[in-house]
């Protein structure tokens, strides 16, 4: 996929070698003291000290001691006070989450203070279909991101690129016009997608000619652009049976699904790995909290990567706090998972899952310039995040008191109060 | 079930037990702990266990390397270097890198907010009245719930639970012990504390009260001053509060559950858990004590960083929300760091899992300490504020917290740092009874 760079990204700029570090490129082995060279907001060189030199002119950073590995990416983030699909309908996919984003967020601030640089933001998980998500960098360098337009990712045909957000389950039964059992829910996706289907035949018999197209339609546009492959469908689903659903309907209308939370995977991880999907798991501190997560596992990354099965970790920012994202990975290890594959989970294989890994997820060559710099090891508890890059410029340094707020939090680091005005609410009612 | 079981049977990895008597014969032990570990820890009366550590954490002064633990009876009978404590033959004998008295959650809605999260478990607040001190945490604690034993596995062995916040007054709190078939199987104390919430979380809606921060204080205010004048009139008709039945010339007053719960606090038997994270209502909370004397524990206290002057004046002690408690609604300016700042100030402290209204259902003491460890609170520190220090702010460490003659037969046993992400608790004990083999 050919990706545009954001206009904003400068160029021209000077080299810059971080020297010295511990790399984690997740492409090829951790390498104890390497270099690491980043030009024109992409990565120019890196690798061990033996290999790669620092270019005549390059302004030289000492990071001996200290750890690089790529910016974190999150499959499944709700930073940015967001509101998507409303409560008149289960399927909405019309709506777009980029429309109601707050860039000015504390959320974000902390995204960036956890080592996180590209999220996908995404509609909750109260419909079947609750929107187009929106695929971000976290640009928040010194000239900062004005608005929403800032942060995203824009593909080849100038659109930002994004997916689409189902859910099956139990979020997504409630009262009606919402669905109230599981059978209901996956018809209502069905007859949706036989909609799509219709609209788009109609589309391509009308071969070009405007007379004959029938009338745009936005809540089947996203649609068939899940069945054309072109819009990734993240499916939220915990249990293994609505896993299976999920399974059934991507294979039924050739939708790219990426299975999310998917907490009971290690019961069908071998259907999923056959099925080809790739999972998305978030790990929290105990299982329950809901009757479909009462099987939510910490060893379900270690089943899932025993299986075969692609496997990325999510905030699902509130649920857990970006700013200890790499948390799960290292809950995931203590749990059986692999370390390879657990720092993957946060790094490449999100990106695979975003269409996004040819630009980030990894630090190798020609991928764009996103970084962490930590005091350690990434998956200790007492590692802390020193510095974030994005596209060749620092967006969050533990160093500066206005950063290290959002880091650690404290006085004003939260969002500023609104007045409690008591009855004054109820007469605007 | 089933599968569950099974599953776990196969997951969870093996313990290294010893025979003392041959202490080469090293016998490898699966247990499914998930569902299995309470019938096969059925309780022996003059059963005998030793634990073995690299470093043994007593939490009496230095930790010891080399040491040894024994319990005989349920309580811990010799505690000492390897060699200067003997082991008698036959006795279990668990071997780890680390050891440490059993965790303390200090607190917690475990066992009272159960894992599903439907009506039928969750217990922890009712929203009947916004003042209902009358309601016992003894009477709701369910000690099979699953989470219970979830926090076990990781070395969590006493937690103060009970009633949430959410209303004005909730109800009481009680301390427990992690295992028991009953309650009063696992009871150290059936009423701890009242749980009183001021802030948004105690605030409702349109005509229905409390509506405001003020409110809140005026109610608990005449509500406090009507318990003073019913424990006047039982004093005067030569009544206890919580004897109502005495009634000796016949003018003690009728037995009142509410006011009679709210004069122990009177009386400083018991204490006022008072949940507040916004400075304010951290102020309001010590304001309160003042004019009525009473004994406060701060609860969660995210912006007590603010105030550590007057808490510290106030001689209160804070049991400090989870470290990774959400920044959002009166948290929201909470900090990763105000464990540390309250310990460095002098402010005794303990730390909590909290309640949680969704997912995770729970989380884990062990893990908060952690990121608090992390975050500014010494190491040292954060073992003493889930153990000793927890214990001595509960009123409860002549019996746990520590490991010394005559204490608890509780100890958690980890291959690692306990606080680090990739260690795992690799045994727990309580009462001298193992009940936790897992490697979690």
């Amino acid at each position: 996929m050919t990706v545009l760079s954001a206009s904003f990204v400068a160029r021209g700029d000077e080299p810059i070698a971080f020297v010295g570090a511990h790399l984690v490129p997740i492409a090829g082995a951790e390498c104890e003291r390497g270099v690491l060279v980043v030009q024109d907001g992409r990565i120019a060189a890196v690798g061990p000290e033996s290999t790669v030199s620092v270019p005549a002119g390059a302004r030289r950073i000492d990071a001996a001691g200290k750890w690089i590995m790529p910016g974190l990416v999150c499959t499944h983030s709700h930073v940015g006070d967001i509101g998507g699909a409303d409560g008149s309908h289960p399927i909405q996919p019309g709506v777009r989450i980029h429309d109601s984003i707050d860039i000015r967020d504390p959320g974000f601030r902390r995204a960036v203070a956890g080592g996180l640089t590209t999220l996908n933001i995404m509609p909750g998980s109260g419909h079947l279909i609750s929107g187009q998500t929106i695929y971000v960098k976290l640009r928040f360098a010194a000239e900062g991101p004005r608005t929403i337009d800032d942060l995203m990712i824009v593909g080849s045909d100038d659109r930002p690129l994004g997916g689409l957000k189902m859910a099956n389950g139990t979020n997504s039964m409630r009262s009606s016009p919402f669905p109230g059992t599981r059978g209901k829910s996956a018809f209502l996706v069905r007859e949706a997608f036989i909609r799509a289907k219709e609209y788009q035949l109609k589309i391509e018999r009308a071969g070009g000619d405007a007379a004959k197209l029938p009338p745009r339609d936005l809540n089947l546009e996203p649609l068939v652009e899940a069945m054309q492959g072109k819009r990734r469908v993240h499916h939220h689903t915990h249990r293994h049976d609505d896993i299976m659903t999920v399974l059934r309907l991507a294979e039924e209308f050739g939708f790219r699904v990426v299975l999310h939370h998917v907490s009971e995977g290690w019961r069908v991880a071998e259907e999923i790995a056959r099925a080809k999907a790739p999972c998305s798991i978030i790990l929290v501190d105990s299982p329950g909290g809901k009757v479909e997560a009462r099987y939510l596992m910490l060893d379900n990354g270690r089943a899932l990567e025993e299986a075969g099965v692609r496997t990325a970790f999510h905030t699902d920012d509130y649920i857990t706090d970006s700013r200890v994202f790499l948390r799960m990975p290292a809950l995931a290890v203590r749990a059986g998972m692999s370390r390879g594959k657990a720092l993957e989970g946060v790094t490449l294989a999100p990106a695979e899952m975003l269409d996004l890994a040819d630009r980030v997820g990894s630090l190798e060559p020609g991928k764009d310039a996103d970084f962490v710099i930590l005091d350690g090891d990434p998956l200790s508890v007492y590692t802390k995040v020193l510095e974030t890059w994005v596209e060749g410029k620092p967006v969050f340094d533990r160093s500066r008191p206005e950063d290290r707020l959002y880091a650690e939090g404290g006085f004003g680091a939260g969002r500023a109060r609104r007045p409690y005005l008591c009855c004054a609410e109820d007469q605007n009612q | 079930m089933e599968n569950t079981a099974t599953r776990f049977q196969t997951r969870v990895d093996s313990v290294r037990t010893e025979r003392n008597a041959t202490r080469s014969a090293r016998v490898a032990v699966a247990i499914a702990a998930w569902f299995a570990a309470i019938l096969t820890a059925a309780p022996h009366a003059s059963a005998q266990v030793a634990v073995r550590a690299k470093r043994l954490h007593t939490m009496r002064g230095p930790a010891i390397e080399n040491g040894v633990v024994l319990i005989r009876d349920g309580k811990i009978a010799a505690v000492g270097r390897e060699g200067e404590v003997s082991i008698p033959p036959d006795v279990e004998t668990f071997s780890a890198e680390i050891a440490m008295p059993g965790l303390i959650d200090a607190r917690t809605t475990v066992g009272v907010s159960g894992i599903l999260n439907v009506p039928h478990d969750q217990d922890q607040l009712e929203r009947t009245a916004s003042m209902q001190p009358e309601l016992r945490a003894v009477d709701a604690y369910n000690a099979h719930d699953p989470l219970v034993e979830w926090v076990r596995g990781f070395g969590v062995t006493t937690i103060h639970t009970g009633h949430a916040p959410g209303e004005l007054i909730s109800g009481q709190t009680m301390i427990v012990k992690t295992f028991g078939r009953t309650v009063e199987d696992a009871m150290i104390r059936d009423s701890a504390a009242i749980a009183v919430t001021l802030g948004s979380a105690a605030r409702k809606e349109g005509a229905a009260s409390p509506g405001t921060r003020g409110k809140m204080i005026a109610m608990l205010r005449a509500e406090l001053i009507r318990a003073d004048e019913y424990r006047s009139k039982m004093k005067r008709a030569g009544a206890e509060p919580r004897d109502g039945a005495a009634q000796p010339d016949g003018e003690s007053p009728a037995r009142d559950l509410r006011l009679e719960t709210l004069a122990r606090a009177l009386d400083g038997d018991l204490p006022l858990l008072v949940t507040a994270d916004r400075a304010p209502d951290i102020a309001s909370a010590l304001r309160l004590a003042r004019e009525f004397s009473l004994r406060v524990w701060l609860d969660s206290a995210a912006e007590s960083y603010l105030l550590t002057d007057a808490i510290l004046e106030a001689k209160v002690p804070v049991i400090v929300h989870p470290a990774m408690a959400r920044a959002i609604d009166d948290r929201e300016n909470l900090s990763f760091e105000t464990a540390g700042r309250l310990s460095a100030a002098g402010i005794p402290i303990a730390l909590q899992s909290g309640y949680e209204a969704y997912v995770p259902k729970t989380r884990v003491v062990l893990f908060e300490a952690g990121v608090a460890a992390a975050h500014g609170l010494p190491i040292d520190t954060a073992l003493r504020a889930v153990t000793v220090d927890a214990a001595r702010l509960l009123g409860i460490d002549h019996r746990v917290g520590s490991l010394a003659v005559g204490m608890d037969g509780d100890v958690a046993l980890f291959d690692g740092d306990p606080f680090e992400y990739t260690s795992h608790c690799v045994g727990v004990v309580i009462d001298g009874r193992v009940v936790s083999r897992g490697k979690r």
